[in-house]
């Protein structure tokens, strides 16, 4: 909320010397954020004087009408001015600077010779004096005598704070509730602008004239006043410093009767609102909408209605959404003689839920659904009364009221217990200031205090909430600082550490680490030929792009999205992972489980809570293209090829320390002839190769990209390492080639040889392949070695050995030696 | 054969002269065969040793044996030397220009947000707490009602939520990492010491200082006697060890559903206050949700913008480089550096 200085002033009485900056940081001490401070006039510097227009003489022949004006500004000569607006005719009363005069933005008015005249000054808009934004034409006062002070007619020097009002504080969305704050910050003194004094010889009248009031929903509201004025001349304009406050506070002068409604809002922090006492038909009544369907509000927007919004009602039609905005056929127009105001407590989450229906935030919606206090109806609706018989002539009818009185609160709160919980010892003084000062009446003088919680904190309830308001007022530095350790900890998860394990394996390898959007188009995913679960994708109800509404299923979209990014900027080699989570709609969804929060839901309910949410898996994916080892003077570097994915996948699952098995596999979108699926306990947890080459086509990528992606979180957890034995003794090796169809993986030859050799073979290391030799087949060349605990291998047994292993792989690969 | 000391010595002198000249390690073998080897004029007199008088014999020996030996000594350190020689030559011919760049693979890195995550984990579990983490995919019970977040609470709209369809199912993407403190004290027994970083969502445009999709760290305590003063301390100490012992740490008022008294924590960096996160005590309406026994337990909590944390912390002024995930950026981080 916007507020001014001087309004706060009115309230609080603060020290003469104080700075804007003083007064802001107090704010921000007691949880007020100031989000602005607008120092008004400023750079402003007179004279600027109340002039009025005598002669206006219109100069043809320019681009834009200009005009030439004769001023009287009390001076013994007429002083003439050329101006460019038209909004003003003779005998108005304009805001003229003088030469001499310094606008902001360092303007400073000389008299000089344009239009082939001589201009002694100008006549200034409101934006010309950096009051407001408006520079549709100069400013025509309504009231002020000649040749006197515009600056302090206007009321400009000001300073104007935005601040911050957080939800639990509806009560400070007004001069009332942020002058306390401020007195109570600064300690200074405050008188309370809600005084129910006001609503004296107000109550009293009752007369058949006036508008009557029925709740008809008591969960919608529970006080209504409606008060009734005849005789309202809404003709007359409102009050110059009347005007001034509400532009401060960021709103526009509309007309008398509204302008009263808001400039009491602004003041007391209770919204109002101003029907025309002769559009309404019988009584007023509070109600939910049910059969009404459309309403049409001031904004002249024909709603259509939700059975449960609250109204404000006639006997006939709706008449307004309550606590929201009225509706435009019961508007107070210039015809309006006689006025019904309403003022009500609404209950918040009826306005927050009108607000919500209607996407319909407005000044009275902001306040009501952050509460404001019940006892405003009554004193703001008469503050608003006094004002329109004072201002716009009005005659007083009556009063209806409806509702229940309001229940004073009280409470017992314990000094030792705020202690204890904030961690500083208060004394009672402390504890007993913070109290009056927000506003609580307070006795009792030992541990236990008996306390009245004022009506406009609905929110002080439990101890924590007075902790937190003997805490504020108190200041928040006087509580010490203080490190509690927990009671020893287990350090990181193994799926924690696994993480850390392979990211930064991977950024010692060259990758880097990407976190990319999980926000998928439904082109990508058809592009990818995504099938099975990984078409399973969750929708976003309301996705920041229509384009990309479809959460991820997969890492490859968006790593994908991100290597073309790096590509378009320049980026030719370019090795790139990402750790995160996939999301797949594959398991039933159940109703949500809502309970309520008095307690803890049952053991059933937790589980049933935990069930609505689906499993979420953490993938790791990376995809290289360009060279591997760069290109330099030496000669040309080396490309990554679909054989660098597969290793990066087979390296992340040996990285858990899992067994694998790899296969061949045609899974979109690698290409089907260069994809290898890894398995770890005959489930695929891997995938990695060459990319598609109609993906590569139609994202434009180099060709051969490759990619892989490994499911982290579906790789079992490796138990305890066995340290092997390391013997000393010599290895034997062997060399064998072996000639088999081309349709025999390596990997499953190695597995036939391992298979056959017996267990003092120590490693088996493919060193060369062949496929040159024709009829289908191909060589791959093996070195085996072996070694024993106790004794250096003989070639003879080292022969036996191999002489198994080929038998094995000829058993089981149809393999033969190569001669 | 007769032996003569005048001889002997003018011998030795001839050998000693004829190695002093010798420039190169060629002349050097014919001067091993004229002056060491089996011919050698001293090699000769040795062996006429055995026919000398036995008297004179022993002098003889002495005279011949010395000579040969020093002969031998300056054959070796003429022969060190001009080896040395030799050698240096050829490597001079060899000399390269080390600063010709070596054959390189592509430089990686780790995402500065995965370093500072793992910096904030270790710190915090070097205070005896654990990393928790949960679903990003997340219950609206769990991401709002626990956390006393009730539907058409003005609080529930200050956080702009991305639904998940089907609207039924009430799953949102989390917007704060919130859910896991909620999931921790459902599960587990006090004293609790958890930190849950993790990824968190909220429909604002990416700009310079937003991204709908960014990540936070969350701290919660939940214990015997946890005051406001723990969760300062706790604070401070966090922050002086992401930003640096100099800085300052302040709390101001503020509100948040889930804590009571809630505050926005500030630190002073760089010469300037900084809004960093907000905290509070655990509200009561969150521990009883949670089945905590309120009697005995009280408890803080905090969470920050990770995002706005690296900004702070290494200068970042456009979030853009953050979420783009160009290498250049990533690069520069490394595999962690300070």
């Amino acid at each position: 909320v916007k507020i001014p200085l001087s309004w706060l002033r009115e309230y609080v009485t603060l020290p003469a010397k104080i700075t804007a900056e003083q007064i802001a940081a107090a704010f921000v001490k007691v949880g007020f954020e100031v989000e602005g401070i607008d120092y008004q006039g400023r750079d402003l510097t007179g004279p600027v004087l109340v002039g009025k227009v005598l002669s206006i003489e219109e100069l043809t022949g320019h681009k834009k009408p200009i005009r030439y004006v004769g001023l009287d500004l009390g001076e013994k000569k007429t002083r003439f001015v050329i101006c460019g607006a038209s909004n003003f005719k003779v005998n108005d009363l304009v805001v003229v600077a003088v030469p001499g005069a310094v606008l902001p933005g360092d303007f400073k008015i000389s008299a000089r010779q344009t239009y082939e005249r001589l201009s002694d000054g100008m006549i200034c808009s409101a934006k010309e004096l950096g009051i407001s934004d408006d520079h549709a034409g100069i400013i025509v006062l309504a009231e002020g005598k000649i040749g006197s002070d515009a600056i302090s007619l206007l009321d400009i020097k000001d300073v104007v704070f935005d601040i911050a009002v957080n939800p639990d504080r509806g009560y400070a969305m007004s001069v009332r509730g942020l002058a306390r704050e401020l007195a109570g910050s600064l300690r200074c003194k405050y008188v309370d602008p809600a005084d129910i004094k006001i609503t004296k010889k107000l109550d009293a009248i009752k007369s058949s004239k006036a508008v009557s009031v029925k709740i008809e929903d008591k969960s919608g509201a529970d006080a209504i006043y409606i008060r009734t004025f005849e005789k309202v001349n809404v003709k007359r304009p409102t009050p110059l410093w009347m005007q001034r406050r509400i532009e401060k506070c960021g709103m526009r002068s509309i007309s008398l009767a509204v302008d009263i409604t808001n400039y009491v809002m602004l003041e007391l922090g209770q919204p109002l609102h101003a029907f025309d006492a002769d559009l309404i038909s019988g009584g007023l009544r509070v109600a939910r909408a049910n059969k009404f369907s459309k309403l049409t509000t001031l904004d002249k927007v024909e709603r259509k209605l939700a059975p449960d919004n609250l109204l404000i009602c006639d006997g006939k039609s709706a008449l307004a959404l309550a606590g929201t905005m009225g509706g435009l056929a019961s508007e107070v127009s210039g015809k309006t003689t006689r006025i019904a105001l309403e003022a009500a407590h609404f209950d918040p989450l009826s306005i927050a839920r009108n607000s919500r229906f209607h996407m319909l935030s407005s000044e009275a919606s902001r306040r009501i659904e952050r509460n404001t206090d019940p006892v405003l109806a009554q004193v703001a609706s008469a503050r608003a009364g006094r004002l329109l018989i004072e201002l716009a002539g009005a005659k007083y009818l009556g009063t209806a009221q409806a509702g229940s009185p309001i229940k004073k609160r009280k409470v017992k709160i314990s000094i030792a217990q705020i202690s204890k919980f904030i961690g500083y010892n208060y004394s009672t003084k402390q504890v007993k200031d913070a109290l009056s000062l927000i506003g609580c009446k307070v006795a009792g003088g030992g541990s236990l205090l008996n306390v009245e919680v004022p009506t406009w904190r609905p929110d002080l309830i439990s101890s924590a909430d007075f902790s937190e308001e003997i805490a504020r007022i108190n200041g928040y530095e006087l509580i010490p600082a203080r490190l509690p350790v927990g009671k020893g900890g287990a350090g990181l998860s193994a799926l924690q550490i696994r993480k850390r394990q392979i990211a930064t394996m991977l950024a010692s390898q060259g990758f880097s680490e990407v976190i990319n959007s999980p926000f998928v188009s439904q082109e990508m995913v058809d592009l990818l030929g995504f099938t099975g679960d990984r078409a399973k994708s969750f929708r976003i109800a309301n996705p920041m792009s229509e384009e990309f509404p479809l959460l991820r299923t997969h890492l490859i979209p968006g790593l994908l999205t991100t290597l073309n990014r790096n590509i378009g900027r320049g980026g030719k080699d370019l090795a790139i992972f990402e750790i995160g989570t996939v999301f797949r709609n594959t398991t039933p969804l159940g109703k949500a489980v809502n309970p309520a929060i008095d307690k803890r839901p049952s053991a059933k309910v937790v589980s049933d809570i935990y069930a609505g949410v689906p499993k979420q898996m953490l993938f790791v994916g990376g995809a290289v293209a360009g060279e591997k080892t760069l290109s330099n003077w030496q000669g040309s570097g080396e490309n990554f090829i679909w054989s660098d994915a597969i290793a990066k996948a087979v390296e992340i699952v040996e990285a858990t320390g899992n067994e694998f098995e790899i296969v061949s596999s045609d899974l979109a979108p690698w290409h089907p002839g260069r994809c290898a699926e890894l398995r770890v306990g005959g489930k695929p947890i891997a995938h990695a190769g060459e990319l598609h080459p109609r993906v590569i086509a139609a994202l434009n990528l180099p060709p051969r990209t490759c990619v892989f992606a490994v499911i982290l979180s579906e790789l079992p957890v490796a138990k305890t390492i066995r340290a092997p034995r390391i013997w000393n003794l010599p290895a034997t090796v062997q060399d064998v080639a072996l000639v088999v169809k081309k349709d025999i993986t390596a990997d499953q030859l190695q597995r036939a040889l391992r298979a056959g050799a017996g267990e003092l073979l120590e490693s088996v290391t493919l060193f060369d392949r062949y496929d040159q030799i024709g009829d289908g087949k191909v060589s791959l060349a093996f070195t085996l070695s072996f070694r024993a605990a106790d004794r250096t291998l003989t070639a003879d047994e080292v022969g036996r050995y191999r002489d198994a292993a080929v038998a094995q792989a000829g058993k089981e690969c149809g393999a033969i030696l190569r001669s | 054969m007769s032996l003569e000391q005048g001889q002997i010595e003018s011998d030795l002198a001839k050998a000693l002269k004829a190695i002093a000249a010798t420039a190169d390690l060629d002349g050097l073998k014919q001067i091993k065969i004229d002056y060491i080897g089996d011919k050698s004029p001293l090699a000769k007199a040795n062996q006429a040793l055995a026919s000398v008088d036995p008297a004179s014999r022993a002098n003889f020996g002495k005279l011949i044996g010395s000579a040969r030996a020093q002969v031998n000594q300056e054959f070796e350190k003429k022969s060190a030397e001009l080896a040395n020689l030799r050698d240096s030559q050829v490597l001079l011919t060899e000399r390269v220009d080390v600063t010709l760049p070596g054959r390189r693979t592509l430089k990686g890195g780790l995402h500065p947000l995965t370093i500072l995550t793992n910096e904030i984990s270790d710190l915090f579990i070097g205070l005896g707490y654990k990393v928790a983490e949960g679903p990003e995919l997340e219950s609206e019970w769990l991401n709002f009602d626990a956390l006393n977040i009730p539907a058409d609470h003005p609080a529930r709209t200050m956080q702009d939520t991305f639904f998940v369809q089907p609207l039924e199912a009430k799953l949102v993407l989390r917007t704060h990492t919130s859910p896991v403190q909620i999931r921790t004290m459902l599960d587990h027994k006090p004293p609790l010491y958890v930190i849950c970083p993790g990824k968190t969502y909220r429909a604002d445009e990416l700009d310079a200082t937003h991204t709908p999709v960014f990540h936070q760290v969350e701290g919660l305590v939940v214990d015997e006697g946890i005051t406001m003063a723990d969760l300062k301390g706790t604070l401070d100490y966090f922050a002086k060890s992401i930003f640096g012992d100099e800085v300052t740490t302040r709390l101001r008022p503020s509100f948040f559903p889930f804590t009571e008294p809630s505050a926005e924590v500030d630190v002073f960096f760089n010469g300037r206050w900084i809004e960093w996160g907000g905290c509070g005590m655990v509200n009561e309406k969150v521990l009883i949700a949670c089945g905590v026994d309120t009697k005995k337990y009280t408890g803080f909590a905090f969470g920050m913008g990770l995002e706005r944390t690296l900004m702070v912390k290494h200068g970042i002024t456009d979030m853009h480089d953050i979420v783009e995930g160009d290498v250049r950026f990533t690069q520069s981080f490394g595999v962690g550096k300070k």
